[in-house]
């Protein structure tokens, strides 16, 4: 496989681009691996490589039902940030958005990373006090946010209505400078292509269809490819881990619901940055091709249908527009729904499950896509090592049992009441 | 969207009711903990039928049980809970 460079790409130029080879092979599966990981999206892909890279296990199948990056790794709105409120998650998001600033040198791939800065807006003083609490926090781990003014939030995205009888008037934000976007299919695509590199098989159109068991514990999995047998099997299918995990007899703290995005057409820049307001619950951004990526609640009853209602989105849009009243002039290009893993805290969960030999990695909820390095990189060190690395070991499955819950937005124990 | 019929007001726009629980995680008063942490915290989540709580909110206001398919959105059957449901 040769290495993707500009004097390529000039190389290129005098042979007609005839030089381009498939990024990945199409491999038949082998009778078993070392490794077996369900679910060949960001997450799985990334767990993929870094299993082959940092420790050295190479005999890995990443299984994929459909195509890789089919799922929410192409349904999501590109956001990466790591301004969170509680501990575990900020650091968990940070040691992500430090691998992001090298992510396309390590991958030799672009996945055009842009910190183009996240800003959170308060609309009310007690707004304002919570987003100072969670900057304080997240600047004691040392991690950047800045308290922005009112006429700081002003200058910095001119169309957002700043008038005092705004719908939900603005008095300031609270911004992560390192924030911003990357292209999510080009995170699947780079993974991918360096997994490959390194001996990883990537299957696609393999469904799993059940798990082979040996005294209790996993020894392989059933698939529509036939069986493969695996030393250790990795789920890694969020939107769809109960399902998965019922094929084990395992029931989780998840509930599947559907999350759903939009995009406007293509128009000249009008959004510097990502907007966001936690108080409504609604995402600005502006991909690079000019369309204004939007996205809001969950649906908040459960589905596994890839589809939603439009009174979400339409939620979405009005909020959006009372916030930046220029987008009313725009027409939506489309809309999609994927289906997301709500975990009953808000956060992830990465680790061991009861069943010997099988691990899981799920309960995104609305944020796995900048998740996706660290999530790969935790979950390779969880899978070859058999224990967790330090940075998801809060991320237990067994955390609910505890009563060690990590409250990712601060509401008890209902995914439905988040 | 779906078009859900609501036993005592009859075929309404979902926009009306509201999503709660699966009717096996209604937490027993005498449950042990075990249980109620598996009732609190677990869904069988099927890619398949289940039997939903919804609440008719911005209607009759009346609890309902749902059976449901969560790919297909097909409503098999609706029934009611509380005193009016009692034979």
């Amino acid at each position: 496989m040769t290495k993707y460079s500009a004097l390529g790409l000039l190389r290129g130029v005098f042979n007609g681009q005839s030089h381009w080879q498939p990024a990945w092979r199409d491999p038949e599966p082998k009778a078993s691996y070392d490794v077996v990981i369900i679910g060949g999206g960001g997450h799985g892909l990334a767990t993929a490589y870094y299993l082959a890279s940092v420790h050295g296990i190479r005999n890995v199948a990443v299984l994929e039902k459909g195509w890789i990056g089919g799922g929410n790794t192409g349904r999501n709105t590109t956001l990466v940030r790591s301004n969170y409120r509680q501990k575990p998650l900020h650091d968990f998001f940070e040691f992500g958005l430090k691998m992001w600033e090298h992510l396309s040198d390590e991958l030799n791939y672009n996945v055009m990373f842009s910190p183009r800065g996240a800003l959170m807006l308060g609309h009310s003083d007690s707004d304002m006090t919570t987003l100072a609490q969670r900057g304080d926090a997240m600047r004691v781990s040392g991690i950047d946010a800045e308290l922005l003014s009112r006429d700081q939030v002003a200058k910095l995205e001119p169309l957002l209505d700043m008038s005092r009888g705004a719908r939900f008037p603005i008095d300031g934000g609270l911004i992560q400078r390192r924030g911003g976007t990357a292209r999510h299919d080009a995170v699947a695509w780079g993974y991918a292509r360096a997994a490959d590199r390194l001996g990883v098989d990537i299957i696609q159109k393999c469904e799993v269809t059940g798990f082979v068991r040996q005294g209790g514990a996993v020894v392989g999995v059933e698939t529509t490819r036939g069986q493969i047998g695996a030393g250790r099997v990795a789920i890694c299918v969020a939107g769809h881990s109960g399902h998965v995990a019922a094929m084990a007899g395992l029931k989780l703290p998840i509930e599947s619901q559907t999350l759903q995005a939009l995009v406007t057409e293509g128009v000249k820049p009008m959004i510097n940055g990502v907007i966001m307001s936690q108080s409504l619950h609604c995402y600005i951004s502006q991909s690079d091709k000019g369309g204004i990526v939007m996205g809001g609640d969950p649906d908040n009853w459960p589905s596994y249908a890839q589809r939603g209602q439009p009174m979400v989105t339409e939620g979405a849009i009005a909020q959006a527009i009372a916030l930046v009243p220029a987008l009313s002039r725009l027409r939506m290009l489309r809309t999609w729904g994927g289906v997301t893993d709500m975990s009953f805290d808000g956060s992830p969960i990465i680790g061991a499950t009861p069943v010997p030999n099988l691990f899981l990695n799920g309960g995104w909820c609305y944020g796995g896509f900048k998740a996706t390095p660290a999530s790969g990189w935790t979950y390779a060190h969880t899978l070859a090592t058999g224990a967790p690395h330090a940075l998801n070991a809060p991320f237990d499955l067994a955390r609910f049992q505890r009563g060690d819950t990590i409250d990712e937005n601060g509401v008890g124990p209902m995914p439905n009441h988040r | 969207m779906m078009l859900i019929t609501c036993p005592h007001c009859g075929p309404r726009a979902q926009t009306e009711f509201t999503y709660e629980r699966t009717i096996d995680s209604v937490v027993q008063p005498d449950a042990d903990p075990a249980q109620a942490m598996e009732q609190l915290f677990t869904r069988a989540n099927p890619r398949g039928l289940d039997e939903e709580l919804w609440r008719h909110t911005f209607g009759c206001r009346a609890w309902l049980v749902m059976t449901r398919h969560r790919v297909t959105h097909t409503i098999e059957a609706i029934r009611s809970v509380g005193p009016v449901a009692l034979p």
